[in-house]
């Protein structure tokens, strides 16, 4: 057998090389196993229909003029729930025997992790792209233009990727892939649906105003809303980027730490 | 033994991990000198896994040390795992990617470059007999297929110590002696191996020197011929075509060859280990015992005569079948 004496590389790949590997390892997942994007591209139509059309007209009198409220809600919205999978995934493969040998390869520990983030983002941008798409076919009028869609999608898919370390900690924290989902999902309800995603807070009563103004998903809302329509995003825009940072700050640590400790 | 800590792949002491009540392995010794096979062997639960799973850097031993070429698995285990590879008992290999896109992933974090990976890849597809399915899914590939595909992705890089598994549990007589070539081949290059079995044969086959464990102790251990010679040179099986026989059976074997005589579940067969050191005594002894069946009027309808079997290594060594022994020898 000639094939078990051929040369080595001088050294393992470091992280960014070793993080890309895995990053690419989630696109062909996704390539071999298209169902698993199920999730991906129910939840935006089902999000942007369903609240479209059961809403509008309640709220804003027309499905129209309440499409050009809800939009830029549902593209974080879906996108958001989205998220949940991260920590699913890592669930799943934690058990897997290919997990054993990533883990035992000479590697940066956190690569497979922070791969699979990386390949998420193409998910992210899926799942923003089957909203967008909806919503203008269905008449939604974006008056911030290209430019300004494009930051909208970028803002949110940042926030996404900040808040996907918050899941793939409870990833680690939960025994089965089917309790991940279920508490990500038990926690996004409230969060996302108390925030300005679909009516103005000021309709609330006081207590919950307070709630939904002070919810990082209604600056996120917020800013791609203004984004999107033209207007200027700033304030919120950074309000946004600081929260994603702590998510990350609080969040990855903890993942990598837990993840170094796993057994 | 004497070997130097120098010349030592694997050198523990006392180690231990319980989960909970279970204690999967309970101080276990073991040294394995630098290019040689060295078989774990046991039944399931013994703790075979739990101890390459710490060997490997995936567990922290509760107690006890170990060392892979001198570097300490709890404390330096970066330095232990760019010299070892890792095979483990369920497929290590990603199910949802193809055959070659796991051992070119497998390169790239190694540091291939994408073009150099991809080579290797290729040329360990063919050495590995897998070129024709090098565009399944893992998922599609026969057991036998998908442990040819692991162990390739394994030596892609060829490790210094490799961990194996149970490679052949599962598989086919083809398979097995497929496995069995490539692992000899993988020595010969200068690896030492340290791999998990079931089966005694494999054991036989294969390693330098064998473990047997059992409840995560180490109950014997030494070369083929060192262990062999505890357990007896051979074995006899038996059946009787009159289930009513055995007790009188029984007697006849116990007062003419050993007092090694088990009853099986069967009811109507029969188990003895031979005591006789050479294989020429045993092989007498064999005859003799089908004589003097037949002279009793006891009719025999199967008999082998042959290697132990891991159930007989246990009796012999602990007096009792697999599921109850607690006692070392
Ligand atoms: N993660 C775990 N949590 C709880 N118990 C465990 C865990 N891993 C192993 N055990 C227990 O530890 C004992 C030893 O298990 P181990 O997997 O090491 O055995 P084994 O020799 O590899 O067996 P097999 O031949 O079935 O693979 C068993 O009783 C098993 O149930
Ligand atoms: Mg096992």
């Amino acid at each position: 057998m000639t094939v078990l004496d051929a040369e080595a590389p001088a050294r393992p790949a470091g992280p960014v090389s070793a993080s890309l590997t895995y990053a690419r390892r989630s696109l062909l997942k996704i390539k071999h196993v298209p169902e698993q994007l199920g999730d991906v591209i129910g939840i935006p139509i089902l999000f942007t229909l369903l609240f479209t059309y059961l809403f509008g007209g309640a709220v804003s009198g027309s499905t129209h003029d309440y499409l050009q409220y809800l939009l830029p809600g549902t593209l974080a919205l879906a996108v958001v729930f989205v998220t949940i999978y991260s920590g699913v995934t890592l669930n799943r493969d934690l058990t897997t025997g290919a997990f054993d040998r990533f883990r035992s390869m000479p590697n940066w520990r956190p690569a497979p992790i922070v791969g699979a983030l990386i390949g998420d983002v193409g998910r992210y941008l899926l799942a923003a792209g089957l909203v967008l798409g909806l919503g203008f076919l269905m008449g939604y009028r974006a008056h911030g233009g290209v430019l300004g869609v494009l930051f909208a999608v970028g803002l949110v898919v940042l926030f996404a990727s900040a808040l996907s370390w918050a899941w793939t900690t409870l990833g680690l924290l939960l025994r089965t892939p089917t309790a991940v989902m279920n508490l990500g999902f038990v926690i996004l309800f409230p969060v996302t649906f108390v925030s300005n995603v679909f009516v103005a807070p000021d309709t609330m009563p006081g207590w919950l105003r307070n709630v939904a103004e002070a919810n990082p998903i209604s600056h996120l809302v917020t800013a791609a809303r203004d984004l999107m329509d033209g207007t200027p995003a700033g304030h919120q825009a950074i309000l946004v980027i600081g929260t994603a940072a702590v998510l990350i700050a609080v969040f990855a640590p903890l993942t990598t730490l837990l993840y170094q400790r796993r057994e | 033994m004497t070997t130097r800590n120098a010349d030592l792949a694997v050198r523990a002491r006392g180690l231990a991990k319980a989960f909970g009540e279970t204690r999967a392995v309970d101080g276990i010794d073991l040294d394995i000198p630098t290019g040689s096979i060295c078989a774990v062997l046991g039944p399931n639960g013994a703790g075979k896994t739990t101890t390459i799973r710490m060997l490997a850097t995936l567990l922290r031993p509760d107690a006890g040390t170990a060392l892979v070429f001198g570097h300490d698995v709890a404390h330096d285990a970066p330095a232990v795992r760019r010299r070892i590879s890792l095979t483990g008992q369920f497929a290590s290999v990603d199910e949802d990617l193809t055959a070659r896109e796991n051992l070119v992933m497998i390169g790239r974090l190694h540091g291939y470059s994408p073009a150099a990976a991809k080579t290797r890849a290729d040329d360990l597809l063919v050495g590995f007999e897998l070129d024709a399915a090098a565009g399944r899914l893992a998922t599609q590939l026969s057991g036998g297929m998908r442990r040819r595909l692991d162990i390739a992705a394994s030596i892609i890089v060829r490790p210094e110590l490799l961990f194996l598994d149970e490679p052949t549990t599962g598989l086919d007589p083809r398979s097995r002696s497929q496995v069995w070539d490539v692992v000899r081949h993988i020595v010969a290059n200068g690896t030492t191996v340290l791999l998990t079995t079931q089966y005694l044969d494999e054991a036989d086959q294969l390693a330098d020197r064998i473990a047997v464990i059992n409840h995560g102790r180490v109950i014997a251990s030494g070369t083929r011929e060192e262990l062999k010679s505890a357990v007896g040179a051979g074995g006899i099986r038996l059946r009787l075509a009159d289930p009513s026989q055995r007790d009188r059976a029984e007697a006849t074997l116990t007062a003419s060859l050993t007092p090694h005589v088990m009853k099986d579940g069967d009811p109507a067969a029969l188990r003895a280990q031979l005591p006789a050191e050479d294989l020429a005594a045993s092989t007498n002894l064999a005859v003799q015992v089908l004589n003097q069946l037949a002279q009793e009027g006891i009719a025999v309808t199967d008999f082998t005569y042959g290697q132990p079997s891991l159930d007989e290594v246990f009796f012999a060594l602990t007096g009792e079948s697999t599921d109850r022994s607690e006692v070392s020898v």
